[in-house]
């Protein structure tokens, strides 16, 4: 049991990458990759959504929209299936989900809420947290699975984020052809960061 | 038709002047992730294409209406309703494409194209224009993908379309497939070289950092 939960987080941070490997909140991997502070504060502000979002919407979609998922509440809604819905509802919980945390942030911990900044909102339309709660449907986790998800995946993203950051400080001491500089190199580095990531596909554990 | 030159511009700017991947870093996710053949990218950029065609002509025609603090709600609400109608399309049509897509057509809600120009341009500008704009940008985006999706699937599979160009070893050709050309890392390579290629040709995208 424990043994699986070590297993999917394992696999979630590296060997399924949310940024390297499915290319997931790509753009403000790249837009907020200058620095290293910055990018390990986003990562953290992703860790922190998707360790809530995934949970939350695994319980929503399984208990209110799947086919007869709302069997519980009355037996005539047996046959209701509201699952062609679900995009607009987890888009929608996410976007209230990072409002709520930016609200008990800025009252309960200033010094992240200080730090974090303007990423918080931003995260609300970052395609990895949506991305995470469409592929917990797609594999059908369950309730423990897609909290460890949630959080491997978020610590993946962090990871991928911080060492591209750090790369990227160092470029500046570089000789870059002029039409490469910037974004160009961005995403050879990237690619060069992906091609190492695949190292750990062999994994099992 | 005869347009006038802001009709003009909302139009071809995005292809290369002004293109949502290379210039305006938006929309990068699912560019990388679906080009692996020409058919899956072909498919998801006409999906694209309507969801921030519709969403942008729609979000003008409310533009008056929006109160500004709930703006990005009510911007996600109109462009997930066009998501669900495309998912929904997809699925009734082109199932096998839609599988292979998986949920790279329900994260077009998140495709910062999408939500880039429902904000910057549809909030300010009339229906049509923000159509035209619309079009454009998903254009661009279309050249990216179909350039993307034609190295990959000729070097990675030896076949376009899934029609065979360049006869595989395995089937009895010539041609020895490049494997590295169906995994992850090619699209970021292809793209950077896109860039490259992009820039060196138009010398005042260059960026100086």
């Amino acid at each position: 049991m424990l043994q699986d939960y070590l297993s999917l987080l394992v696999r979630s941070i590296f060997v399924e990458n949310m940024a390297l490997a499915f290319f997931l909140g790509m753009c403000s991997f790249l837009a907020c990759s200058k620095k290293v502070d910055a990018a390990f504060g986003l990562g953290l502000a992703v860790t922190f959504v998707l360790t809530l979002t995934v949970p939350i919407n695994y319980l929503i979609y399984n208990y209110l929209m799947a086919p007869g998922a709302m069997a519980w509440l009355h037996p005539s809604l047996a046959e209701v299936d509201i699952s062609f819905l679900y995009f607009l509802c987890f888009i929608g919980v996410i976007a209230a989900i990072v409002q709520i945390v930016e609200m008990i942030l800025d009252r309960y911990v200033p010094w992240l809420y200080a730090s974090l900044g303007i990423f918080l909102p931003l995260i609300a339309v970052n395609c990895a947290i949506l991305g995470a709660s469409l592929f917990m449907v797609e594999r059908s986790y369950n309730f423990g699975e897609s909290v460890v998800y949630g959080f491997g995946s978020g610590v993946g993203w962090t990871i991928a984020i911080t060492a591209l950051a750090g790369i990227r400080m160092r470029m500046r001491y570089s000789h870059v052809p002029a039409a490469l500089r910037g974004l160009g190199i961005a995403f050879i580095l990237t690619g060069l960061m992906a091609i190492g990531f695949m190292a750990f596909s062999g994994i099992q554990l | 038709m005869k347009m006038n030159r802001k009709e003009r511009e909302a139009l071809i700017d995005p292809l290369f002047d002004n293109n949502p991947i290379a210039l305006q870093v938006l929309g990068i996710c699912s560019a990388l992730a679906v080009t692996t053949n020409m058919a899956a990218a072909l498919v998801m950029s006409m999906a694209v294409l309507f969801v921030t065609a519709g969403s942008s002509t729609v979000v003008s025609f409310l533009r008056n209406n929006i109160p500004a603090n709930i703006r990005i709600i009510v911007q996600l609400s109109i462009i997930a309703s066009f998501v669900i109608l495309t998912d929904q399309i997809l699925k009734a049509y082109l199932f096998d494409i839609s599988k292979q897509l998986s949920v790279f057509v329900g994260l077009i809600i998140t495709n910062c194209i999408v939500m880039g120009r429902a904000e910057a341009y549809a909030m300010q500008n009339g229906p049509w224009l923000s159509f035209l704009d619309g079009v454009g940008n998903s254009l661009g985006y279309t050249i990216i993908l179909v350039v993307v999706g034609f190295f990959r699937e000729l070097f990675g599979a030896g076949s376009l379309f899934g029609f065979i160009i360049l006869r595989p070893v395995t089937a009895g050709g010539w041609y020895e497939p490049n494997g590295l050309m169906l995994l992850a890392p090619s699209a970021f390579f292809l793209i950077g070289i896109f860039i490259w290629v992009l820039r060196a040709w138009k010398p005042d995208q260059v960026e100086n950092s």
